[in-house]
């Protein structure tokens, strides 16, 4: 019921779940031996911030336009167009459709 | 049990009909939704009992207003001429998933539309979208399978406008019904050719005595570029985020289901209809090529969305490019045997998986978004935060949701995906690679709907809002147990209905001997 094969391999997600339970246990472990004599609610659990004072919580939330930024601003050659494409008009969604079927008309009947 | 073909669609569609009824003589509270709840759930067994059939007996046929359900030709006639559903495996494989999933919504719209005011024809069109889709997928007629295009698409369009006071919703609205309809003009152009050519409308018929002429490469390019855009396949998926993002989230749970019976409706006529008439290999190369450019072009488009609806639609397409590169490898080599042995119906399966997988887990997802957009009032991803707070057990469904979408173990996504993966690797390790760094930037933009919606301190703004009501959570528990059954028996679930699913659309010959004998 649960080890599927896959066409080159197999895949047992219970077997997953058992390896996944041992790999927990053992990082548990290893984490319960650290250090537990910190100071809770002291100095010691607040953010380190240069003597700054801590920003409010809604201005450390980091909101979705920041997130990977740098990763589109390095593609901007790929997104430019891409999203020039999608223009939300509905001439070019009916151009696109018609475009695509004479590209397809022409290829089905040649090759 | 030989009535529950015509059943599992008429049930719903008398309810659909009654309901302005029902609402008249004021049934009750929660009579609209009781009995479209009640439906579903009717259709749903009758599915599954259905699907148990098909699997016991073969395919099955139903023919309207004959004799006898099964009589398909007449004493005299040598092509069917009454208006018949075929159901073979993967009919029935679909029309499973869709069942599902318009059970689940149905179940969560109850809360979810609660202040809307128009209900009574929310739970009409509703069911009538139900219908066209389930229609769709069982009738072995392509003239009735444009019948139920258009009912589905005319109730999609409308309930796509539901929130008619939103000018967004209109408009996404009238993009949908003007390029459904002009896809659905075009799919009526091939029935004419079809017809006219071979005096038939039964899709067993046409296939038996198909010639590949060229009216026939014309009807072909014509059905596979309509129902390539109605289920959203890159370049002509631009009205699908439109109408995703501005329907309720219910709605869009099940536009889901109702874009892959376009889905299907390609797949059959691809190898149900053409078959091995057709070259194969070209057309199995357009539905790969459009594959991956649905992949890609889909994912990367989510990664700059910033409206949580409209990134979900982008995946949405983005995820419909797998099961068209996995289908499309099956096609590609339907005419080489070893191939299709060696990885093609591998390549199949996986595809065929990932539909019911991805109805269920982006069902999921939608329903999780319109949780999100019902209790903090915005789609915006840039004003949201920390709503893991309040939101728990949303949170917790999105994040099943999400892993599976992302092809995580041990969630379903992963067993499809891997599927997919490994078999499409034998026919073009390119194809293959490309299809695991879509997985990759899928996984990254759902980090960043999971970073900006739900994680982070709690704001302000959304300090005292509560979780989702009962009915909503309810409808998202039974997809996000699917996707966690399925992704713990993947095995049992490739047995049991996609194995036969595959088998049911290479085997032409069953389908056409089904019909018309041994004529």
């Amino acid at each position: 019921m649960t080890l599927l094969y896959t066409g080159q391999g197999f895949w047992d997600p219970i077997a997953w779940l058992f390896g996944t339970a041992f790999a927990s246990i053992l990082v548990y472990w290893i984490w319960s031996k650290g250090r537990g004599d910190y100071k809770k609610g002291t100095e010691q659990v607040k953010p380190f911030l240069c003597g700054n004072p801590e920003p409010g919580k809604s201005e450390i939330h980091v909101r979705a336009s920041n997130i990977y930024w740098g990763f589109v601003e390095a593609l901007k050659g790929y997104y430019e167009p891409l999203i020039g494409m999608h223009t939300g008009e509905l001439s070019d969604y009916v151009g696109w459709f018609i475009g695509g079927l004479a590209l397809l008309t022409f290829v089905i009947l040649v090759v | 049990m030989e009535h529950l073909p015509i059943l599992v669609v008429a049930v719903p569609l008398f309810v659909a009909f009654a309901i302005p009824l029902i609402d008249k003589v004021g049934g009750g509270r929660y009579a609209k939704e009781g009995v479209t709840v009640g439906s579903l759930l009717f259709s749903l067994i009758g599915m599954i009992l259905l699907l148990k059939r098909v699997a016991a007996l073969g395919p099955q046929v139903y023919v309207f207003g004959a004799a006898l359900p099964t009589l398909t030709l007449p004493t005299g006639m040598k092509v069917p001429i009454r208006i018949m559903f075929e159901v073979d495996g993967m009919s029935a494989f679909m029309a499973l998933s869709g069942s599902i999933a318009a059970l689940a919504a149905a179940i969560y719209s109850i809360a979810y539309l609660k202040d809307e005011t128009g209900k009574d024809r929310f739970y009409v069109l509703f069911l009538l979208l139900v219908v066209g889709m389930l229609g769709m997928e069982l009738t072995g007629d392509i003239f009735n399978f444009f019948v139920f295009l258009e009912i589905s698409s005319i109730a999609s369009a409308a309930l796509v406008a539901f929130r008619y006071y939103k000018a967004e919703s209109i408009e996404a609205a009238i993009k949908y019904m003007v390029v459904g309809s002009l896809s659905a003009l075009f799919v009526l152009i091939a029935v004419g050719f079809l017809y006219g050519k071979y005096d038939a409308l039964n899709f067993a018929a046409i296939a038996k005595r198909m010639e590949f002429s060229w009216a026939d490469k014309i009807a072909l390019a014509l059905l596979v570029v309509s129902l390539a855009l109605k289920c959203g396949a890159v370049p002509l998926h631009m009205w699908l985020p439109d109408a995703y993002a501005e329907a309720p989230a219910s709605v869009t749970a099940l536009l889901v289901s109702v874009s892959q019976a376009s889905l299907y409706g390609l797949f059959r006529v691809c190898f149900s209809l053409f078959g091995v008439k057709m070259s194969t290999l070209t057309v199995g190369w357009i539905v790969i090529i459009f594959g991956v450019l649905s992949m890609f072009i889909g994912v990367t488009m989510a990664l700059v969305q910033k409206e949580i609806k409209r990134l979900m639609a982008f995946h949405a397409i983005s995820q419909t490019g797998y099961m068209l590169l996995g289908v499309g490898v099956g096609l590609a080599v339907l005419g080489n045997p070893f191939d299709l042995k060696s990885y093609g119906l591998m390549a199949m399966k996986g595809g065929i998986f990932h539909i019911i997988n991805h109805a269920m887990y982006k069902g999921l997802l939608f329903l999780t978004a319109g949780a999100v957009f019902y209790r903090a009032g915005t789609r915006d991803l840039n004003k949201l935060g920390g709503l893991a707070h309040n939101m728990p057990w949303t949170t917790v469904y999105f994040i099943i949701g999400a892993a599976a979408i992302a092809g995580l173990p041990p969630f379903n996504g992963f067993a499809s995906k891997l599927m997919i993966y490994e078999s499409v690797y034998k026919f073009n390790p390119i194809l293959s690679i490309m299809a695991m760094i879509v997985s990759v930037l899928t996984l990254a933009s759902f980090v960043k709907i999971f970073q900006s919606a739900f994680l982070g301190p709690q704001l302000p703004e959304y300090k005292d809002i509560k979780e989702a009501p009962m009915s909503m959570l309810v409808g998202m528990g039974i997809l996000a147990f699917v996707v966690v059954f399925f992704g713990l028996f993947p095995e049992l679930i490739v047995r049991t209905i996609v194995d036969p699913a595959a088998k049911a659309l290479v085997d032409q010959a069953s389908y056409i001997s089904k019909v018309m004998g041994g004529m």
